[in-house]
């Protein structure tokens, strides 16, 4: 469904991505592990069109997304929750999730919307709280809500788990699994390696701009390797 | 504590001596050819000093001072009010809007000839405040080169009289679609900045338009500006006591009225009066329309709008297009209402006091705009007198406001846009 084929991804002179190759395929929840500055951040950018790939190819469904803009990337049935959440601080739960909805007809709105509300009772009961005074977890949840309005076929996680407690974290997972299972793709960018590889079909493992492994989730978990330098040993 | 801020207050008070003796306490004498330092008298090192103790004490005991203060906001019963309900809020708002214009509408045929002049210049800094809200409050993109088109909307008219003798009527749309135009232009170039960049090539985008005019001595006249710019008139009928074009009627003697000058400058503030209310209305709408949300995300965070699949381009062209289409609109009055402009008009300050004017509004707020737009205008012509201080009274305003009320006089209560209201 989406591939990256041999990306470069450049900041300026710097190269930050050398030749990086991802296969996600349809149905699926793929994770990418790494540790801080090895590029995952980087590369779902890449994904998105901003900084554009200087070398290699993106495909989604097919087609070449490599030099499109990121407007027209991410209305073609590609959603993120990107890194950091990056909620609307200033509106309500609600508009957020409409803004989610932007380029979908009211009656989707509504339908989705009703859907978020249900994977995310919480953000139900908060709908006319403004999101910048929310809890980390639940701007997380609002997040994923968020992309989820635009009715996406593959979904972009960047570190949804990040600063939150394991018990919130259980949640989310919990709820990427539900995704898939109602036929959204999942590209998951983790640090918490072993929830990550736990849920993943398949996963990458990216060590400076260099994809260092690729394997089952549940044979990348065994891996020795992946045991020392990313689930302390 | 006192002791504590001890210090400090010293300090203060050094730097306000510093700043202030060699500024204030010399005079530069002309004696033969050659020039002199004088001491200045005795009173005004009075003052000096004085102002130099009042700094010290006010250091000195500021947290008390400013608690005092505090507590007197705290008096005012409608602060820390809970917010009201959106939709009678709305409601308020809506209601409170239509009496000011129901009493903008009377008013005129009360008032004295130069107080409806005043006012029409009023509601000119309203469009143009109204305009700069769109770009600066709502979608939060920092212009400082504002006064660049509503020079474009002034001379698209003026030009067009000198030239082509195109009336009033026609100006004002062309004017106005000009000024878009050139936002729309210029904006490409120059929307891929950020903040502080972006602020200093509008900046400088508008010092260029006012050079430009000032130095195209033969299309625009330079400096001397261009004269003769004709009023607007009323299905033809003209204002003055003589007709100057021809086939025009003369509104006086079509409704045998004698000849009164007022009814000019009450007809030139009715028809702003009608422009405002326009832009006012336009705008209004626009906020809740997708394309006024888009703004806003933009301004909330970008990277997130653009996640979302809204274009940052087309987004930011569309606030810079629009506030520049009004700047226009108020340019077009502008020069009908003066008959004459001149390079001088469209000085950076004019920018910086319609910033001035949404920043004390409350970016954003509309409410809040128009009053701000009201008190910077008038304010300075009520103190005539203290009209070398203008600046100096309207910085101390921003300083305090900015102390006590950071979020201007009415901060904008976004309004929930709610889905079934969409409809
Ligand atoms: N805008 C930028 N300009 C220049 N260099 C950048 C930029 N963004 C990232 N980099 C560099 O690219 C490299 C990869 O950064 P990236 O943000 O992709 O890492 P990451 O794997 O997401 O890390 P983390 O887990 O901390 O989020 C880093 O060396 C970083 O310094
Ligand atoms: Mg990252």
């Amino acid at each position: 469904m989406l591939s990256l084929e041999n990306i470069h991804t450049h900041y300026g002179k710097i190269e930050a991505l050398h030749g990086v190759s991802v296969e996600v395929n349809e149905g699926e929840i793929v994770s990418l592990i790494g540790a801080n500055g090895a590029g995952k951040t980087t590369l779902l950018m890449t994904i998105c069109g901003d900084p554009q790939a200087s070398a290699g190819r993106v495909l989604f469904q097919g087609e070449d997304i490599t030099h499109k803009p990121t407007s027209d990337i991410m209305r073609s049935g590609i959603a993120i929750a990107p890194e950091g959440r990056r909620v609307f601080p200033g509106l309500t739960v609600e508009e957020n999730l409409h803004m989610g909805g932007f380029f979908t007809s009211k009656d989707e709105i509504r339908r989705n919307q009703k859907h978020v509300f249900e994977l995310f009772p919480r953000l139900a009961e908060r709908k006319n709280q403004r999101a910048g005074t929310m809890s980390g977890g639940e701007q997380q949840m609002l997040a994923i809500g968020r992309a989820l309005m635009a009715k996406p076929r593959m979904m972009i996680l960047d570190e949804p788990s990040l600063g939150l407690a394991p018990l919130i974290i259980g949640q989310i997972f919990d709820i990427i699994r539900t995704l898939r299972d109602e036929g959204i793709t999942v590209f998951l960018v983790e640090q918490n390696a072993k929830q990550a590889l736990k849920l993943a079909d398949r996963g990458y493992v990216l060590e400076t701009g260099r994809i260092r492994l690729e394997d089952t989730g549940a044979n990348l978990l065994d891996n020795e390797e992946v045991q020392q330098a990313y689930l302390g040993g | 504590m006192v002791a504590r801020n001890f210090g400090h207050a010293l300090f203060c008070a050094m730097i306000t001596l510093i700043i202030s003796y060699p500024i204030v306490g010399f005079d530069l004498v002309f004696t033969g050819l050659s020039l002199e330092l004088q001491q200045v008298e005795a009173g005004t090192i009075a003052g000096i000093l004085l102002a130099v103790a009042a700094v010290f004490v006010f250091q000195l005991f500021r947290p008390a001072i400013m608690g005092t203060l505090a507590r007197l906001v705290g008096l005012n019963p409608l602060a820390n009010r809970p917010p009201m309900e959106q939709n009678k809020r709305l409601k308020l708002e809506r209601g409170a809007l239509t009496i000011i214009v129901l009493l903008a509408l009377i008013w005129p045929f009360m008032a004295s000839r130069g107080a409806v002049d005043l006012a029409t210049l009023v509601l000119i800094y309203v469009i143009l405040a109204l305009g700069l809200n769109v770009v600066v409050g709502l979608a939060g993109l920092l212009d400082l080169g504002y006064v660049a088109f509503y020079a474009v909307g002034a001379y698209t008219f003026g030009l067009l009289s000198q030239y082509l003798g195109v009336s009033f009527w026609v100006a004002l749309p062309l004017g106005a679609l000009l000024a878009a135009l050139f936002g729309f232009v210029l904006g490409f170039p120059v929307l891929r900045l950020r903040g502080d960049y972006l602020a200093i090539v509008t900046l400088g985008f508008g010092e260029i338009i006012r050079i430009v005019l000032n130095n195209l001595t033969s299309i625009t006249g330079g400096p001397n500006g261009i004269g003769g710019i004709p009023d607007p008139t009323l299905f033809g009928m003209e204002f003055g006591r003589r007709v100057k074009e021809e086939g025009n009627a003369s509104f006086h003697e079509v409704f045998n009225l004698p000849y009164e000058s007022v009814h000019k400058v009450i007809f030139l503030y009715l028809i702003t009066l009608v422009l405002a209310v326009f832009t006012l209305v336009v705008i209004r709408r626009l906020i809740r329309m997708p394309v006024g949300r888009s703004w806003e995300a933009l301004r909330e965070d970008e990277i997130a709008a653009r996640s979302l699949g809204l274009s940052r381009t087309a987004v930011k062209l569309s606030a810079f297009t629009i506030g520049a289409f009004f700047a226009g609109f108020a340019g077009t009055i502008f020069a009908s209402k003066q008959g004459f402009i001149s390079p001088e008009s469209f000085v950076f300050l004019e920018s910086a006091i319609i910033l001035a004017i949404v920043v004390l509004g409350g970016m954003g707020s509309q409410i809040g705009v128009i009053l701000a737009a009201i008190a910077v205008t008038i304010l300075p012509e009520l103190a005539r007198e203290f009209s070398e201080y203008r600046m100096l009274i309207f910085g101390a305003a921003m300083v305090m406001m900015m102390v006590w009320r950071p979020q201007g006089l009415l901060p904008m209560r976004r309004i929930h846009v709610q889905l079934n209201r969409l409809e």
